[in-house]
């Protein structure tokens, strides 16, 4: 392990350094995820087999088989992928900068503020047509994911003045975070108890995180959020890396600490709500899936890329885990969840234990 | 005529409410080892701190090569100035080379990460501080003195000229201690660095610097060489310690010993 380290690549009077391990795990795990991706496109009401899959995307296939792959199933995998490597760099980011693996957007309270947002404007919004639900009422369409990145938003600039002390306090974030999560999703199950029947029941199915029915339309939002945050956190890790030395340390090596806070939350809170604007509070991927990325690469803080890739995996692999292996149908999120809360569980058992240890 | 490239002109600095440092002026002297003391709470710290540029004086100004230290830009302050804080932190598993060479910071950027003269400078750090052979291993497996070297070694990594360490050898055993001062006076006698340092301990202090700046009260009571500032009188008014100020033998330099009110031994 520790020969694998961070080697140089250097061109001319340019260098970086590549962490070999780390890059190896995205690697493989891309893999992984090309091989989930295609058993994603096979399965449903008109099996594909896999190989005919891989040709499809490659321009081979029928037209019926091209049809099914490209226009029927590829736009809810794609969504998969986004959506799962936002949430993965959205976890690494924030993991990072309160030093600390319980800070994920879902644990701050972000995730709950994007959910708060979304079910209000389905349950005032669903007035306009029977049976409510994600496809009827333009308002509901177009206002969801707005909705959920003011909500997300909101909570997330909350959140930074109510932690903040003579600088931003991390140990508060967490706490302050854990406390507006709980208020909104009480605020959110209020909501619910006084709604119509049918709009609390297209709420829920939202709050479930569904990955069902997606199309570009979901997927696009997530894809630009991703190509302008990513080149973002890219920048950001720099710092990040001082950082993770305390503040006073990182601002002896010449970082400007609050603008780098301020530059990480801002995207958390972008990929987050766009995210979860699109597919509903996918739970614990953000919270889990950059402590694996870190355990696998055996690195000293969340990493970027290998986050990324791995959350994209998890997603996919709920996708795939929901529509092929069950026999019911299940939301998504009720899968990455059944991951997710053991996983906390253990994570808070082993910080107590080191505590009493 | 000594020079001071860094220094304190009439500042007043606190964390809001009272100040805890009061139009302190303060030169540091070019190329010698300056110790800090004085009780706790007489805002050693907090002048050190102020001098790197991590807290904002509400008067006065730190001057940096004859600029207000506020007006110069973080990254150029970071590469004329390295700071051990007094409690850094370091994430579980990083390696005493990462952390080293996060040293080099300030000079590299997100297309310069890793240049052939980081790679000597970090391995300079690295053999200077004894910690080259330690360059695999993760922090949190040394022990507290090798791990106090590795965290020097990223100070000298930083490569300036002036480095500011807050309490080096808190919570190590005297060994480790002496071990760290004597890396300290090493980085000034061989490489010219220009130390100043906040210590707890009058006998270290005494025996490791070439001045020491008492402070009391927010302010600077009397500073120059440790003969001349350690006597009786002093550390009876500004510590409250009743004391004999001895002669060491082998290097002339004052010892503090304590004079206690005599207890009588128990009786069994």
């Amino acid at each position: 392990m520790a020969t694998l380290h961070a080697t140089p690549l250097r061109l001319g009077g340019l260098s970086w350094l590549v962490p070999v391990r780390a890059a190896l795990v995205s690697l493989v795990g891309a893999g992984v995820l090309f091989f989930l991706v295609a058993i994603d496109l096979a399965v449903g009401d008109f099996p594909i087999p896999v190989g005919d899959v891989v040709r499809t995307l490659f321009g081979g296939g029928d037209e019926g088989q091209r049809f099914v792959v490209m226009e029927l199933r590829l736009p809810q995998t794609a969504v998969a992928v986004t959506v799962g490597a936002s949430l993965g760099l959205a976890g690494a980011l924030t993991q990072t900068l309160a030093r600390n693996p319980l800070a994920s957007p879902d644990i701050l309270g972000v995730t709950d503020g994007a959910a708060f947002g979304a079910v209000l404007v389905i349950v005032v919004a669903g007035g306009s047509g029977y049976g409510g639900g994600l496809v009827s009422g333009q308002l509901q369409e177009i206002g969801l994911p707005i909705a959920a990145f003011i909500g997300a938003l909101g909570t997330a600039l909350l959140l930074y003045l109510l932690s903040w002390r003579r600088g931003l306090d991390m140990q508060r974030l967490v706490l302050v975070g854990i406390g507006l999560g709980a208020t909104l999703t009480a605020a959110t199950a209020y909501l619910l108890v006084n709604a119509r029947i049918q709009d609390a029941a297209s709420a829920q199915v939202w709050l479930s995180g569904s990955l069902s029915a997606r199309g570009w339309e979901h997927g696009r939002p997530v894809l630009i959020t991703l190509a302008v945050l990513v080149p973002l956190s890219l920048l950001l890790i720099r710092s990040l890396n001082a950082m993770l030395l305390g503040d006073d340390a990182a601002r002896g090596l010449g970082v400007r600490l609050q603008l780098t806070q301020l530059g990480v939350l801002i995207a958390a809170v972008g990929l987050t709500s766009v995210a979860v604007a699109a597919v509903g509070p996918l739970e614990f991927v953000a919270l889990v899936v950059p402590q694996v990325a870190l355990r696998l690469c055996g690195a000293s803080r969340p990493p970027i890329l290998a986050s990324m890739v791995a959350g994209a995996v998890l997603v996919v692999g709920a996708d795939v885990i929901t529509r092929a292996v069950l026999p019911f149908a299940l939301p998504a999120g009720i899968v990455t969840a059944a991951v997710g809360a053991p996983y906390l569980i253990w994570l808070l058992v082993r910080a107590n234990r080191r505590r009493t240890a | 005529m000594t020079t001071s490239r860094l220094g304190a002109e009439a500042v007043t600095v606190g964390y809001g409410g009272d100040p805890v440092v009061r139009d302190l002026t303060l030169d540091i002297p070019d190329g010698l080892v300056t110790t800090i003391v004085g009780p706790n709470g007489c805002g050693k710290s907090t002048l050190l701190r102020t001098l790197a540029r991590l807290l904002a004086p509400t008067s006065g100004r730190v001057r940096l090569d004859g600029d207000a230290i506020t007006d110069v830009p973080t990254r150029e302050v970071s590469r004329r100035l390295a700071l051990l804080p007094q409690s850094p932190i370091a994430p579980e598993g990083l390696m005493v080379r990462d952390l080293v060479g996060r040293g080099r910071h300030p000079h590299q950027r997100w297309f310069r990460q890793w240049s052939p003269a980081d790679e000597d400078v970090v391995e300079q750090a690295l053999r200077l501080t004894d910690t080259w052979e330690l360059r695999d291993r993760a922090l949190d497996q040394l022990s507290g003195g090798q791990r106090q070297r590795a965290w020097i070694a990223m100070t000298l990594a930083q490569d300036t000229d002036l480095v500011l360490l807050d309490e080096p050898t808190t919570f190590l055993d005297l060994a480790h201690q002496v071990e760290v001062l004597d890396l300290v006076s090493r980085l000034n006698r061989e490489r010219g660095r220009t130390v100043t340092m906040v210590l707890h301990d009058l006998n270290l202090a005494a025996r490791y610097s070439d001045r020491v700046v008492v402070m009391h009260d927010g302010a600077v009571v009397t500073q120059g060489a440790p003969r001349e500032v350690f006597t009786v009188d002093l550390l009876q008014e500004v510590f409250g310690l009743t004391a004999d100020v001895l002669d060491d033998p082998r290097t002339g330099l004052p010892i503090v010993v304590p004079v206690s009110a005599p207890t009588p031994a128990p009786t069994r």
